[in-house]
């Protein structure tokens, strides 16, 4: 299999790009381009007409909201009740630390059952810990079994989008794909035959498994029941056939109680795919006699999240229930695609939590705050009504702090944080504003053009390479009342 | 559990550490502050006022939008709408869960009937024409059928490995509203935990190009079939 290129949460010494330098190969991919405006703008659309056919929406996002907010600050209590709850229902609870301990956890269960392959239904949380490359260093082979994810994983590659992880790709390049990979022959780019071919490869694999992974949409403390959204049927097989099923969720995931479905149940399907409902939900109790797994495991994944919890304000991007309604309304993601996240969690909410899933300190993860022109449509379409423009800013702040406190001699030359103290300072004493005013006046002269600057010479050029710059005016607003009024 | 290397036995437990790094994250919550001292206000709908007619043509509507076909006949009519749909898909070998009423027995075809020990394998599912259950509730605002696996659905496999699946929902078992639903599950979850399935149409992908494709790994054919309680009019 094809080595995949690292993201921020390949760990070890692995630097990611940053989201600038990432984004000018996408930006330069005309067929990535039209693919991804075609498909955002489709779902955008969708989902404004499911949403509006609820009266009670936004009392529905602020149940959700309300409900999250009361996990996060009590999740130590909650997730000892799930533990309690799955335990009683037959499961087994398993606490990882970390990636390294979630996916040791789950090489185990694998080999205790002598199993040499896997299915596995879509789960961003074992795309995070990178289970299937550990399965792989292990002899086990991970197949994915969503569509999606199939054609990534055969193609090796990375997933570009939440929901439609391979919605870079076009019809052609899937046929031409399958035709290599799959051991077919004669066969047409309609995707009816396209989805066919993957059935029948796929449906020998569910049945041979002995072993199926899952990651989690919910997981109930009061009951002990997890719950997989999905569309295409694989989540079922996953859950339902395989003799063996483990389960790895984020601690965040965790919902107080049955009754609490009926929030998220409603919010989930609208935001996410657009539709009233998606068209598989499995809901499972720990483990039930003579139908489905017989033996259920549960794996609790912190691997940062508790770093997340520690910060109050960013506290909320642990809300998220992966709908990735932000990703379609961001004109910044509309544009770059999900690759130039270098994540495994893209657009706006990638922007929030990655950066603070692997800690601030990190090229690649710390500019990702300012990938986003805070519009702030995310903030308006999300299901649990997270503030992301706010948590942007205020990691913006923290990503700026983190340079300044920085010691050694490239921090206090960086000439970002050089303008800004000089401008502190000016901007703190009336008589050096004054003055620099006068010397901006007589300095500006060669730089502004047709009323702006569009270029700042040397150092300060990084400035204006996206932005021009208004021109310090002739009088200033203190010099005019000093001239016209205070003479009165 | 993560085992404990040698000479790490003060090393604390995965669980220890995470609840602990928890506790430090959450120490801006008041000691006092309980979970349910956070207000959630749930003033959404949680029940619809619709009448029964309505509320079954909508389920019906819906169910169709998902590109299933739904038929809505009366009780006396059902035998034959049973054995007409299976006619009409070319079904010869069905399969049916242990307490699947007499009188919905097709005639003529061959029944997998899956009583338990031994139950049908997974080969015996797979290469069957179909399936015929009934459901624990039907939800009209969303247009989704939902198993609980009780006697007249059986084990999650019998719906998800055949090709087809002939779904009878009785008009008294549709609900309006989400909320409805949840609440009537609440039991067999809380009580047997039984595992509860959500089916909304046939699988469906739309992973190539946003182009919707029913049929990946589910049933690419789903048909449904609403009984009129006995004495309601049908047209």
């Amino acid at each position: 299999m094809t080595t995949k290129a690292p993201d921020a949460f390949s760990g070890g010494a692995s630097k990611t790009p940053t989201f600038e330098e990432s984004a000018k190969a996408s930006l330069s991919d005309a067929q990535l381009r039209r693919n991804l405006g075609k498909a955002t703008q489709t779902i955008r659309e969708k989902r404004k007409v499911a949403v509006e056919e609820l009266p009670d929406w936004e009392k529905l996002r602020e149940a959700g909201r309300a409900l999250k907010t009361r996990v996060m600050r009590h999740l130590d209590e909650y997730l000892l009740q799930l533990e309690e709850s799955v335990t009683r229902a037959g499961g087994k609870v398993h606490w990882a630390r970390d990636a390294e301990e979630a996916n040791r956890i789950i090489a185990g269960i694998a080999k205790s059952h002598d199993a040499e392959e896997v299915v596995k239904v879509k789960s961003i949380a074992t795309d995070e810990t990178k289970l299937n490359e550990h399965l792989e260093s292990e002899g086990i082979r991970a197949i994915e079994t969503d569509l999606a994810e199939l054609i990534i994983q055969l193609a090796g590659e990375t997933s570009s989008h939440i929901l439609v992880p391979a919605i870079h790709k076009n019809r052609a390049e899937i046929r031409e794909l399958f035709l290599r990979e799959l051991d077919v022959k004669d066969l047409s780019d309609d995707p009816a035959a396209l989805t066919e071919a993957a059935r029948r490869h796929l449906r020998e694999k569910f049945l041979k498994a002995k072993v199926g992974i899952s990651g989690a949409n919910f997981a109930v403390a009061e009951t002990g029941t997890v719950c997989v959204v999905e569309s295409e049927g694989n989540g079922r097989m996953c859950t339902t056939v395989p003799p063996v099923l483990v389960t790895l969720m984020g601690v965040e995931k965790v919902i107080p109680a049955w009754q609490d479905f009926e929030v998220f149940m409603q919010l989930l399907p609208r935001s996410s795919t657009a539709e009233r409902m998606n068209p598989y939900t499995s809901f499972w109790t720990g483990t039930s006699e003579d139908d489905g797994p017989q033996e259920f495991h549960l794996v609790l994944l912190d691997n940062g999240r508790t770093d997340v919890l520690d910060d109050e304000i960013g506290r909320q991007s642990l809300n998220c229930i992966r709908c990735s309604a932000c990703l379609n309304v961001c004109p910044v993601y509309e544009r770059t695609g999900g690759h130039a996240y270098n994540s495994v969690y893209p657009g706006p909410i990638g922007a929030i939590l990655t950066p603070q899933l692997v800690g601030i300190g990190k090229p690649g993860p710390d500019s990702l705050p300012y990938a986003s022109s805070l519009c702030g449509a995310c903030y308006e379409v999300c299901p649990v009504k997270i503030n992301i423009p706010e948590v942007l800013i205020h990691l913006r702040g923290k990503v700026i702090r983190h340079k300044q406190d920085g010691d050694g001699l490239r921090s206090k030359l960086d000439p970002e944080n050089v303008a800004m103290q000089a401008m502190a300072k000016t901007f703190s004493d009336i008589r050096l504003y004054e003055a620099s005013q006068k010397l901006a006046r007589i300095g500006q002269w060669p730089l502004a053009r047709s009323g702006a600057i569009h270029r700042l010479p040397g150092r300060l050029s990084g400035w204006t390479s996206v932005r021009d710059l208004k021109p310090v005016p002739e009088q200033s607003f203190r010099e005019w009342w000093k001239s016209n009024r205070e003479k009165s | 559990m993560v085992e404990v290397e040698p000479g790490e036995e003060l090393v604390a437990t995965a669980k220890e550490e995470i609840l602990w790094r928890i506790r430090r994250a959450t120490r801006d919550v008041p000691k006092d502050e309980r979970p349910e001292s956070i207000h959630v206000e749930r003033g959404y709908r949680k029940e619809g006022d619709s009448q029964r007619e309505e509320i079954v043509e909508r389920f019906a509507d819906n169910v169709a939008e998902y590109q299933a076909t739904v038929h809505i006949v009366g009780e006396d009519e059902l035998p034959e709408a049973i054995a007409a749909a299976c006619k009409k898909r070319g079904v010869e070998r069905l399969v049916i869960p242990p307490a699947l009423p007499e009188a919905w027995r097709p005639e003529g075809l061959e029944l997998l009937r899956d009583a338990a020990r031994p139950n049908l394998t997974n080969e015996e599912l797979d290469g069957s024409d179909g399936v015929l259950t009934g459901c624990a509730l039907g939800i009209a605002q969303t247009g989704t059928i939902v198993l609980d696996a009780g006697p007249t659905q059986g084990r999650r496999a019998l719906t998800l490995l055949p090709d087809y699946h002939l779904c009878v929902v009785r008009e008294e078992q549709i609900v309006d509203l989400v909320p409805e639903a949840f609440a009537k599950l609440a039991e067999t979850v809380r009580e047997e935990g039984r595992a509860v399935t959500f089916i909304s149409g046939p699988s469906a992908t739309s992973d190539i190009e946003l182009n919707r494709v029913e049929g990946v790994h589910g049933p690419r054919t789903l048909e449904v079939l609403v009984v009129r309680e006995a004495g309601a009019s049908d047209s």
